[in-house]
């Protein structure tokens, strides 16, 4: 098997050990329900989590995306209760709002050579700042078209359901694999996390990539902050405070290398079900602290980064003695 | 200009300059179709700077180029490969995370409704690769191949980007021999296809084996053009080198046989780095060591000091055998080390005088013997008085010093741990003439306090008068070894460039 694999199969290979594991102890846990409920309570995650791998693979990190799902959450809030508009203008609206945010924070990190972790840093305090100029309470949204919205689903076999906003994160992450894998924008990010200096030389347009990356990582943040008021029919700015962090977790434990370069969207999205099953199991059992889930998730992040450090020390003998 | 029809690019009197120095005077230079052609010099001749102006890197100054007889000025090296100029680098450029087809194809893979067609493009890698005798598969990633193969791969995407002209800048310098004579074959195949192909190495078997023609470069001023059939290796190096090779009288009082034997090495080497050598020093001794850029002299002193674990052979000091996997083992046994860029490895810029003197005697004694400060001003000014550093007062910033005297601050620097055993690399590289008298004057009288010294240097005259034995190197391997009457300039660059004895690169392995 080729090593750029073996993150990737170790990832699937515990989220199946872990899943046949809870199922012994809890029988329930083997339903359409549960899975189900797995993507719909994961979904704004998920399709954050997706921007971040493009984000992670170039070499970067996103760390406005957890602000821009609250700002998104309450200017959806906002403008529905008083603007009057649609919900759907309103959506485009937010998304041309947290694209343009993303692709302004592309440019400042290309054009400025500044890092990505500044430059995002700083517009995650803008946004979640703009996000309490907006309003600093909850609000809620009763636009009767979120109603619509929450009745569409597909019913599986079993009683589960596949809500409309747990379909919309298998596509993005469907979409997600075919930007990175079958375009050339795609191999672009690849290009830039393998080396940007190397990818210049080679002529990867780097400004038009990096700010691409940054602006589809915005516009996912936003289509994520819509997902979220969707499930929650409100907007709060306190809202989603360290998605960010829950999303980079579930792009590492998906086997993406952080310093970039190596990785698959599709691993993602293992690693946000293993983190939503952690979840589960912890409801299911009752008796355990919510804690339980970061302590567990913070072990298994720790175990993945020992096991990358491992495969690339591996590659490194390999080829010495090659 | 004569005959522009078989030139496929000709560069007219090409002029480069940096603040402070001229990189390229007037230079001219022609590769034929079909030809390779060897571009030839030391450090600091222009090589670099030429290949920088043909493919847009450098804006030149003034002169023009020529492409198929066509005058064209490269903005970058994209327009360079557009036009037809591609070039490939000791270092491969190329991303080690994508799959080696990507690598050929990036940013011009094949598409079928908006979508990258893989499966077209892995089978036009493999077509690409087949005329590179390479069958391998082109969907694993480049990383996984070794750095000849990936040289290949890095030598088919630039002709097939470009196409007219190749420029192959020290691609050997980390190959092994079957490697090498794997990329020679691929190089006279395109040859073959009437590419030109400029070869930049320093390997000068390799310039024979593979070259038809050789342009040498010397402090940014062509030396002249030569069909390699008619060069021999001796004409070449003093091209090279730049000497009327006087027979100068060798000036050295004490003769290598005086002193106690106190250094041995045997079959000491580093694999990729240094050829396994025997080593014999003695008190009182300065053993000069020669060479052209790249043959070792460098590598030979990082793996006498440790910098370099060797990983074979032993080291006697006295008699006792010893370890020195690294410089801290090594300083603890009295040695010491001027490295040859001091800029980056030597003085530590906006560390006082006083500070970059003290460094090695402070590390050697370690952290929890702090040296007092009256000992630090006593010694600082002891050197400072010895050696005549010029400079304002012992708190100055080393940075703001001259270059020799920087030298000689380092040179303060080991002599205050008291050495026995000091490695100068290339102590008289670019400080003025005054300096590198006293340098040299220094140099005798550390040998005359007994002290045993190893001295590269690229100056052979200076090696000449110095010396009491002179070891040659090549092509990574000690050669020869010159001592007595025998130390002289006509008989260093002979053993330089003597052909068939011993350490050949591409031979035996």
């Amino acid at each position: 098997m080729k090593q750029k694999y073996l993150p990737l199969t170790a990832t699937i290979l515990i989220f199946v050990l872990s899943y046949a594991l809870c199922v012994m102890q809890f029988p329930n846990m083997l339903s359409t329900r549960v899975i189900g409920n797995l993507l719909t309570d994961n979904a704004f995650l998920g399709i954050a989590a997706v921007g971040m791998t493009f984000v992670i693979l170039s070499g970067g990190i996103d760390l406005s995306v957890g602000a821009v799902i609250a700002f998104t959450g309450v200017f959806l809030a906002v403008v529905l209760e008083q603007g009057g508009l649609h919900p759907l203008v309103a959506f485009a609206l937010a998304l041309a709002i947290t694209t343009a945010f993303g692709a302004l924070m592309g440019a400042i990190i290309h054009y400025l050579e500044m890092p990505a972790f500044i430059v995002t840093l700083a517009g995650m305090f803008l946004a979640r700042g703009m996000a309490f100029v907006l309003s600093i309470d909850s609000v809620p949204i009763k636009h009767p078209f979120y109603a619509t919205l929450k009745g569409f689903y597909y019913k599986l076999p079993g009683g589960g359901r596949i809500t409309l906003i747990g379909g919309l994160m298998l596509l993005v992450f469907a979409v997600g694999i075919m930007i990175a894998h079958r375009t050339r924008f795609g191999t672009n990010v690849y290009a830039l996390g393998g080396g940007a200096a190397t990818a210049q030389l080679m002529g990867v347009p780097v400004a038009r990539t990096t700010i691409g990356i940054y602006a589809l990582s915005g516009l996912l943040a936003g289509l994520s902050g819509i997902v979220f008021s969707l499930y929650t029919s409100a907007g709060y700015s306190l809202a989603a405070v360290g998605v960010e962090l829950d999303a980079i977790t579930a792009v590492v434990i998906g086997g993406t290398l952080l310093t970039g370069g190596s990785g698959f969207v599709a691993g993602t999205l293992v690693g946000i079900l293993i983190q939503g099953l952690i979840q589960t199991y912890i409801t299911f059992d009752g008796t355990l602290s919510s804690w339980w889930t970061k302590i567990l998730i913070g072990l298994l992040l720790f175990a993945f980064i020992l096991l990358q450090k491992g495969i690339i020390r591996l590659s490194r003998v390999e080829r010495q003695h090659a | 200009m004569h005959s522009t029809s078989d030139n496929i690019l000709s560069a007219v009197r090409i002029e480069k300059g940096f603040p402070g120095t001229k990189a390229l005077d007037k230079v001219d230079f022609q590769l034929r179709r079909g030809e390779v052609h060897a571009l030839l010099g030391e450090n600091g001749a222009g090589k670099s700077t030429l290949i920088k102006c043909l493919t847009g890197a450098y804006r030149r100054d003034s002169g023009s180029i020529l492409l198929d007889g066509v005058e064209v000025d490269p903005r970058d090296t994209f327009d360079a490969q557009r036009l037809g100029i591609g070039t490939v680098y000791q270092e491969v450029n190329l991303l080690p995370n994508l799959t080696v087809a990507e690598n050929l194809f990036l940013g011009r893979q094949p598409r079928r409704f908006g979508m990258i067609d893989t499966r077209a493009m892995n089978r036009m890698a493999r077509e690409l690769l087949a005329e590179y005798e390479l069958d391998l598969d082109v969907t694993g990633d480049l990383a996984s191949y070794s750095v000849a193969i990936q040289q290949v791969v890095a030598i088919a995407r630039a002709v097939d980007l470009s196409g007219k002209v190749l420029i192959l800048d020290e691609p050997t310098a980390s190959l092994d021999a079957h490697e090498v004579a794997m990329l020679f074959r691929i190089v006279r195949r395109l040859k073959a296809r009437g590419l030109g192909i400029i070869f930049i190495t320093h390997f000068l078997e390799q310039v024979y084996e593979i070259s038809d023609r050789i342009t040498v470069l010397r402090n940014g001023q062509l030396v002249g053009t030569r069909e390699t059939a008619d060069l021999d290796r001796r004409d070449l190096i003093t091209m090279m080198i730049g000497r009327e090779l006087a027979d100068e009288i060798h000036t050295h009082h004490a003769s290598a046989g005086e002193g106690r034997l106190r250094y041995r090495f045997r079959n000491y080497g580093r694999r990729g780095h240094i050829e396994p050598f025997d080593l014999d020093v003695r008190a009182g001794e300065v053993v000069g060591i020669a060479g052209l850029l790249g043959s070792g002299r460098t590598e030979t002193a990082e793996v006498l000091f440790g910098a370099h674990r060797a990983d074979s052979g032993t080291a006697e000091i006295d008699g006792r055998a010893v370890d020195l996997p690294s410089p801290r083992a090594a300083i603890r046994r009295k040695f010491g080390f001027c490295p040859e860029d001091r800029k980056t490895a030597g003085i530590v810029g906006d560390l006082s005088v006083r500070e970059n003197i003290v460094l090695a005697l402070q590390a050697r004694r370690g952290w929890t013997r702090p040296i007092s400060r009256t000992e630090q001003n006593r010694l600082a000014d002891h050197y400072i008085r010895a050696l005549d550093i010029r400079t304002a007062d012992r708190e100055k910033p080393i940075k703001l010093l001259s270059g020799g005297n920087q030298q000689k601050a380092i040179l303060a620097r080991w002599l205050a741990t008291e050495p026995e055993f000091l490695i100068l690399d290339e102590p008289t590289r670019g400080i003025d003439v005054g300096a590198h008298a006293e340098i040299v004057k220094l140099i005798e009288s550390l040998r005359e306090r007994g002290l045993s010294l190893i001295v590269i240097s690229s100056e052979i005259e200076e090696l000449v008068a110095y010396s009491t034995r002179v070891v040659v190197l090549r092509d990574r391997a000690h050669v020869a070894e010159l001592d007595g009457e025998r130390i002289t300039a006509h008989n260093i660059v002979e053993a330089i460039a003597a052909a068939n004895e011993g350490g050949r690169r591409d031979g035996d392995r």
